[in-house]
């Protein structure tokens, strides 16, 4: 595999420095023309029984219907703040937080050939996002109207300070626009076109086969010249775990991402010629390896046991045999790419087995004659095969320290009842997302107060006065930097005080055909437009 | 009414405390897992907050207690519907047609193909029974019945389809090639193959033994030595005595066997990502969509009734001596 690498490392400093000439010396120079038309066809992931990511912000949905239905704004690797224009062209905050400005794109049109205006985004935010959307009602909660001045302008009033840093880092995620002329009047959560798609991007809705496949078509009509280039994309579902290898090997599919080919195959499957193996284009959703912790447990509610539990697990083993190398230590809830809002100086909890038991000698558990010291329950999620490894690698680690950690293993609804409604578990393995704003879904783990039964939120029976007021703070304060300086503040609290502790963090994997072009070249490239690939013929 | 229609219903009929007994079962079963459709419709769609949460719950229903849904379930199937999917966001009545048909096809290819093939080695096999021929048989058949059909499915699509690339890796049919007739017939045909096989060879090997076996022992019957002393040729006593009287267990296996093969679909299906009944029975259970499951067990219930009817009037028809009540 490392020669592999080696030299696929190799072709892409190569065909970087091909680039750097191309743009100095002109045409002669320029990467090859991409080449109109055919078709694509990667690995399915899940059939949303709504696929309308106005309504369902996740990531099963966008990765079909990112492609039909635009936000205003999508992440980008160059673009200022990190955004490339979508259907707005600019954006703006008022320095009282309590109105933002979008100047919108013109020249745009609905799939069914109606014109794309302000009133649309009006409709959107007021009736969509604000109401329905998981997200949404979350970072447009405070939103009170939308003045719609001109067709090609929407000015979002808040009635109270709202950071515009939240409302900004939030755009690729929660701005989805659907079209008012096909929604209004109409019940929005059940209307057909939830199923059957209408947009303004790239690729419009064709067909959805239930167990087999969705396929989008070519929108002629495309605002962004000369694309899409694609005539057609096309998701296979493919249920078991070592089919889309299989079907990648066979160029029955040309491309898998989120990981659908398991990273224990892809020793084997980056050797197969004519694949490429891409770890990137995941950095604007990356999920977070975590130990949940129920502090309602007498010794779990102290610090020095937590402590004893952080300093018992092997970072280092981790990354390197859990996770084949595909992730990164982490300190705390902000990943370490996001630059804006992370924190390094944080207390560090290096892999210290002596000093655990020392740390649990002091809080006054003692080995008992068996060598335990107590027992707990250990559930860890079954979303992905890391975390049930993960959970057996825990298992281990606390045995050395002298904690029994019993696994109990269950399916994914019968998980969530047991941690988030039930609170039946001592600590967990889980797996939060963190979606380029710490006020998106990360607080939530950290803020006290939420009723039962709310999924991946602070269902550990953690209260913690100070962290509370930080995220308040933060809520309403507009100032980009402070706000950051108080997210910078709880990740220094969250990592001493330890309500969980982070592990590392991880994205995934794409493979695809190196016919491919145009592959992972954003941060959330799986769940974008894809309005510039092609495929080399 | 025709005398084939009134004997179903009658068996339909009969069968009536038998599927009430297994909704009831089934139902409770599901009821008694952990977590609901709620649950599972979160961790795929993104977490909700606790107003959304009552909301949806309430919506389908989860807010009220197990007997009132079982109430509302049966009292709409005894009208004929059967009720909604969560999962699907459809009615129930809408999605199952699209996927029995598909595993319907599945298990009557596998069904045939391992009961003929199977029953035609069995003969060979017991032709001559202690033969190195035989011994041949029994053993090989013995091994593959041995073989898990999931890892048989997936050694056929590494050979067949990924190194020497004659076949489809999965699918039912070709993704959207606008193929009609018999080019669409063929595709799916050549979808099939893999599938089949790996479904049929476990059948088979069954098949092959419980011939094989019965024949060992009717060649001991006094009838088979009269046969032999008047001087009729070996083979002749084969297919026309020892075969024919040693294919009536067999018959009954294949009734028996009807069910089984519904459950070994569901791997199958999953292995070839074809879009069948069984996969759409775990999709089920996965996401705690009790009316679906439900409905996917009925269904499954009368497949199973109506196979062993024609078993029932195939066995009338082989033995005179058994002829199907009237």
């Amino acid at each position: 595999m490392s020669r592999i690498i080696l030299n696929r490392r190799a072709f892409l400093a190569a065909t970087a420095s091909a680039g750097a000439i191309a743009a100095l010396g002109g045409k002669g120079w320029a990467a090859e023309q991409p080449v109109k038309g055919g078709r694509l066809i990667v690995a399915g992931d899940s059939e949303p029984a709504n696929l309308n990511p106005a309504i369902v912000a996740s990531n099963g949905v966008f990765f079909v219907a990112s492609k039909v239905i635009e936000p205003l704004a999508e992440q980008s690797y160059e673009g200022k703040d990190g955004l490339s224009p979508r259907l707005a062209t600019s954006w703006e905050g008022s320095p009282d937080g309590l109105s933002a400005t979008f100047k919108l794109r013109e020249g745009v049109t609905w799939h069914d050939g109606k014109s794309f205006t302000s009133a649309d985004v009006a409709f959107s935010a007021l009736e969509v996002w604000k109401k329905l959307q998981n997200l949404g009602r979350v970072v447009f909660k405070n939103l009170d109207s939308v003045d719609t001045p001109d067709d090609h302008t929407a000015i979002l009033k808040f009635s109270q300070p709202t950071p515009f840093q939240l409302i900004r880092n939030a755009l690729p995620v929660v701005t989805s626009v659907v079209p008012k002329h096909i929604y209004e009047g109409t019940d929005i959560a059940k209307n057909p076109a939830n199923q059957q798609l209408v947009g303004t991007g790239p690729f419009k809705f064709g067909e959805y086969k239930p167990g087999e496949y969705y396929l989008l078509k070519r929108n002629d009509a495309y605002w962004q010249k000369d694309e899409p280039l694609l005539d057609e994309i096309v998701y296979q579902f493919l249920p078991d775990r070592a089919a889309a290898g299989n079907a990648l090997e066979a160029e029955q599919i040309q491309l898998a991402a989120f990981s659908a080919v398991p990273l224990a195959d892809l020793d084997r499957i980056s050797k197969v010629p004519g694949l490429k193996v891409y770890a990137n284009g995941y950095e604007g959703l990356t999920y977070q390896l975590i130990v949940e912790i129920n502090h309602r447990r007498k010794e779990l509610a102290d610090l020095k046991v937590r402590q004893a539990i952080a300093h018992a697990i092997d970072h280092d083993f981790v990354v390197k045999t859990i996770f084949l190398g595909y992730a990164k230590s982490s300190s705390g809830p902000v990943p370490a790419y996001d630059k804006t809002f992370f924190e390094p100086d944080v207390t560090k909890y290096a892999f210290d087995p002596a000093k655990a038991e020392a740390l649990l000698d002091e809080a006054g558990y003692k080995r008992g004659a068996d060598g335990n010291r107590f027992t707990l329950k250990l559930l860890p999620a079954p979303f992905f095969n890391e975390t049930k490894q993960f959970g057996n690698y825990l298992r281990q680690a606390l045995a050395k320290i002298g904690i029994d950690a019993q696994i109990v293993s269950n399916d994914t609804p019968a998980h969530l009842k047991a941690v988030y409604t039930d609170h039946d578990f001592d600590i967990t393995v889980a797996t939060p997302v963190y979606r380029s704003d710490p006020a998106i879904s990360t607080t939530i783990l950290f803020e006290s107060g939420l009723p039962a039964g709310v999924p991946f939120s602070n269902q550990y029976g953690y209260a913690n006065a100070e962290i509370d007021k930080l995220i308040k703070d933060a809520a309403s304060t507009i100032d980009a930097d402070k706000r950051a300086g108080l997210y910078k503040e709880l990740q220094k609290k969250a990592a001493h005080d330890l309500p969980l502790i982070n592990v590392a963090e991880f994205s995934f994997i794409t493979v695809a055909r190196d016919s491919v072009q145009n592959v992972s070249d954003n941060p959330r490239w799986a769940v974008s437009n894809w309005s510039n690939v092609w495929v080399k013929p | 009414m025709p005398p084939l229609v009134s004997l179903l219903l009658k068996r339909l009929l009969g069968a009536l405390p038998v599927l009430a007994i297994v909704l009831v079962g089934s139902f409770l079963l599901l009821e008694a897992a952990s977590g609901d459709a709620v649950d599972s419709y979160v961790a795929r769609s993104g977490t909700l907050d606790a107003e959304q949460l009552a909301q949806l719950r309430q919506e389908w229903g989860l807010d009220k207690g197990p007997a009132y849904r079982f109430k509302a379930y049966a009292t709409a199937l005894a009208q004929g519907d059967l009720g909604w999917s969560t999962a699907y966001q459809r009615p129930v009545g809408a999605v199952i047609p699209e996927r029995l048909p598909i595993t319907l096809l599945l298990m009557t290819l596998a069904t045939t193909l391992a009961f003929f093939i199977g029953s035609l080695l069995g003969v060979i096999a017991g032709a001559s029974p202690g033969s190195l021929r035989d011994r041949f048989l029994s053993v090989t058949s013995l091994a593959i019945y041995a073989v898990p059909g999931f890892w048989l499915g997936l050694v056929l699509i590494v050979i067949f389809a990924v190194d020497l690339r004659w076949l489809p890796v999965g699918g039912i049919e070709s993704i959207a090639s606008g193929k009609s007739g018999f080019a669409r017939l063929g595709d799916i045909g050549a979808h099939l193959i893999l599938p089949v096989t790996s479904l049929a060879m476990v059948y088979l090997a069954l098949y092959l033994r419980l011939m094989r076996d019965r024949m060992g022992e009717i060649w001991h019957e006094p009838f088979v030595q009269s046969l032999r002393a008047r001087g009729i040729g070996h083979w002749r006593i084969v297919w026309r005595h020892v075969a024919r009287n040693a294919v009536l267990p067999v018959v009954t296996m294949l009734g028996l066997q009807a069910a089984a093969m519904l459950g070994g679909s569901v791997v199958v299906e999953s292995v070839f990502a074809i879009p069948g009944f069984g996969r759409l029975a775990a999709e089920a259970v996965a996401r705690r969509d009790t009316p679906l499951l439900l409905g996917i067990i009925l269904c499954s219930a009368i497949t199973v009734i109506v196979a062993n009817l024609l078993v029932d009037l195939a066995y009338g028809k082989l033995d005179p001596r058994v002829r199907t009540g009237r």
